[in-house]
């Protein structure tokens, strides 16, 4: 098992700040536009990266993500190219975790075992299945943990204590702590309920918990990361990228609105607990 | 020996799915988002407790027979047989039951467990239109406020039935995404779940997504089954030799099959929606005679999807067919060929929409025209003393503007 999402969340722990997870999905809105932005994360301020495997039917995504995907669907991306992206982006970078997320369907078409191995080559660190909860765990996520790639599971505001022993069993690396009942890119109703839940969470698992789904700004990113060990950015991310377009092709300011972005998103996760 | 016989005979029965995970062989299963599992766990519970409790069954039972019009009859269909000229034809007319089709048997018993479970707010996803409305009907009798997600491009071809919605007081929201069809209305629908999951219950409209609800809307419609056994002995004195449903989800089929299952001498076909042919790339919605499995809306099951997982759209005359994926128990009963599923193209089913209108005075759904044109082949190859009982799934009012156009009528 790669310890790069384990010695991450340590480094930031230390650093007393939260770690910043950022979600771009592969491949939008191009190939080459799409690996240029993977490389320029780490240095504009990202810790972590929430790779998207683009999905035909997102059921868990609004409107941004879908946007974000159907673009790199539409330019020929493929989980092969996916894959291959990460190990390009590894050439240049060992320490940044690199998670792959989205739907199962693609995976079980390439084949587990196949995905598993090819996965592992391309230096990827864990898998966020949104449709593999663990009632499907033998589907992938203990042939994940067997391979040695961690499997991230999502908890939300409905999994209740009597549920979560059984979420957090097979989960490793960190735990994701969906914000809301809702699907990606909806507003945070209550800090407060986040703020607790992270800590309800926390009194079952020794995990690092990481907080998704409506954090959108560096204020949002700020306060979230009071009481979390991570906080993911995805639909704005997936936004910048689609404002920056003209006629739905990349520019030359493409890459250079979401290090922006996430150069702004950094520095609210930094002042989070100070 | 008495428990080997036991193993034994339900090893070679087609009935004991789905087992306690929700699977028939390897299909089905709970494929969904962490935020809608502990509901799909309470859904489970809530259903098995109402399934076998007295007050709940005589609801459904008084329902059934006052409000939907059950038992649905089986009518000899004498110049549709002689045309054919082969097996005799009986049509099981589901499209005699109130608001039109076999959907009402299935929102009659998840509308009154959405009450049993306290929920305050229905959702649901239609294709043609028919679920949506035997959603919308229940929702009025029920006072219980209703989103109906439907494909904008179904909004547009079945018109009848959005007014039908709205004025039961239904809010039907028309989805852009993709295709604009009953895939892209599943999507949006589950996102809404996912959105409203403390206050909402789904009903879903076919025998498809999630456990428990393959199971759950198999067992409101296998009425359909059960009465055909005993009106072809009524009328026949025998079993039928041959049963016939379109399968777009499958809910009407798997309702016929289900009792016949386990009767060898009983001929079973699924007529799946064949498009343009089923050799037409992305030109048909035949996920099982020409798709492969996969997971998508809850479930395991056969899927149309290109090589890299990506499902695909998929194309069907019928807006109740027109969707890339099947009911889960009926991929099984692919797998185990004791159901044989066939394309039907679109052409087919509107020289049998035809065929049937002018024979018999009864204009069928286009969907459950797919069935009638596998009928239409079936029949000349059997002998005059054999029958076949097709189940006519739905009326044909919703689809008179759409075929006209296709016809070339000028209204």
């Amino acid at each position: 098992m790669s310890t790069r999402i384990a010695d991450t969340f340590a480094a930031c722990a230390k650093a007393g700040r939260p770690a910043l997870g950022i979600f771009t999905m592969a491949g939008d809105p191009d190939l080459e536009t799409g690996l240029a932005i993977l490389k320029a994360l780490p240095a504009a301020g990202a810790d972590m990266i929430e790779f998207g495997m683009p999905f035909s039917d997102p059921m868990a995504d609004g409107p941004g993500v879908q946007a974000a995907g159907l673009r790199a669907l539409r330019a020929g991306q493929t989980l092969n190219k996916t894959l291959a992206m990460v190990a390009e982006f590894r050439k240049g970078n060992d320490t940044t975790p690199v998670v792959l997320m989205g739907y199962y369907n693609p995976i079980y078409s390439h084949g587990v075992d196949a995905f598993l191995e090819d996965a592992l080559a391309a230096g990827v660190d864990g898998l966020i299945v949104v449709d593999l909860p663990p009632e499907e765990d033998s589907e992938l996520c203990l042939p994940a943990l067997g391979a040695g790639l961690n499997f991230i599971r999502l908890a939300t505001p409905t999994t209740d204590d009597q549920r979560l022993p059984m979420v957090l069993r097979n989960t490793s690396g960190f735990v994701y702590y969906v914000s809301m009942t809702g699907i990606t890119g909806a507003a945070i109703k209550s800090h407060a309920a986040v703020g607790a839940a992270v800590k309800r969470i926390k009194g079952h698992t020794a995990l690092p918990v990481a907080v998704g789904f409506g954090i959108k700004t560096a204020d949002d990113a700020a306060r979230v990361g009071r009481d979390a060990d991570g906080v993911v950015v995805g639909t704005a991310v997936c936004n910048a990228v689609a404002n920056s377009l003209a006629d739905g092709r990349a520019t030359a300011g493409t890459v250079g609105a979401v290090t922006a972005l996430v150069r702004d998103l950094a520095a609210g996760a930094r002042r989070a607990r100070s | 020996m008495t428990d080997t016989d036991g193993a034994a005979t339900r090893a070679n029965s087609f009935r004991t799915g789905p087992d306690e995970d929700g699977r028939f062989g390897i299909f089905g299963g709970r494929y969904v988002a962490e935020t809608l599992m502990p509901l799909i766990r309470d859904l489970e519970t809530a259903y098995f407790a109402a399934k076998d409790d007295p007050a709940f069954i005589a609801e459904m039972a008084e329902l059934r027979t006052h409000y939907a019009g059950r038992p649905s009859p089986l009518y000899f269909a004498a110049r549709l047989s002689e045309h054919l000229g082969g097996a005799r034809v009986y049509l099981k007319r589901e499209e005699l039951n109130h608001t039109g089709s076999h959907k009402i048997n299935n929102t009659l018993g998840q509308i009154l467990l959405a009450r049993r479970m306290g929920k305050r707010r229905i959702i649901a996803e239609t294709g043609a239109g028919q679920h949506g409305v035997a959603t919308a009907t229940v929702c009025a009798k029920f006072d219980l406020p209703c989103v109906v997600f439907m494909g904008a491009t179904d909004v547009e071809r079945q018109r009848p039935n959005v007014l039908r919605m709205q004025m039961l007081g239904a809010e039907v929201r028309p989805v852009t995404a993709g295709a604009g069809t009953l895939k892209d209305a599943m999507n949006e629908a589950l996102r809404d779940w996912v959105t409203n999951v403390e206050t909402t219950y789904y009903l879903i409209g076919t025998a498809a997504g999630p456990h428990p609800y393959p199971l759950m809307v198999r067992d409101f419609q296998k009425i359909i089954g059960e009465e055909i056994r005993a009106q072809m002995q009524a009328a026949e004195g025998r079993l039928p030799d041959a049963l016939v449903a379109c399968v777009g989800g499958g809910s009407n089929a798997i309702g016929t099959f289900y009792d016949f299952l386990d009767e060898p001498s009983v001929r079973i076909y699924g007529a799946e929606a064949g498009g343009h042919g089923i050799e037409v790339e992305n030109g048909h919605a035949a996920s099982m005679t020409g798709g492969r499995p996969g997971v998508l809306h809850g479930n395991r099951t056969y899927l149309l999807q290109d090589a890299d997982g990506q499902i695909l759209e998929g194309h069907s005359i019928s807006a109740g067919l027109d969707y890339p994926g099947v009911g889960p128990e009926h991929s099984f009963l692919h797998d185990k060929k004791r159901v044989t599923y066939v394309p039907i193209t679109d052409k087919e089913a509107l020289e049998a929409f035809q065929l049937l209108t002018r024979l018999e005075g009864i204009i069928p759904a286009l969907e459950s025209a797919h069935g009638l044109a596998q009928v239409m082949k079936l029949a000349p190859t059997m002998r005059k003393d054999e029958t076949i009982v097709l189940c006519l799934s739905g009326r044909g009012d919703k689809d008179v503007d759409s075929v006209g156009r296709y016809l070339g009528m000028n209204a």
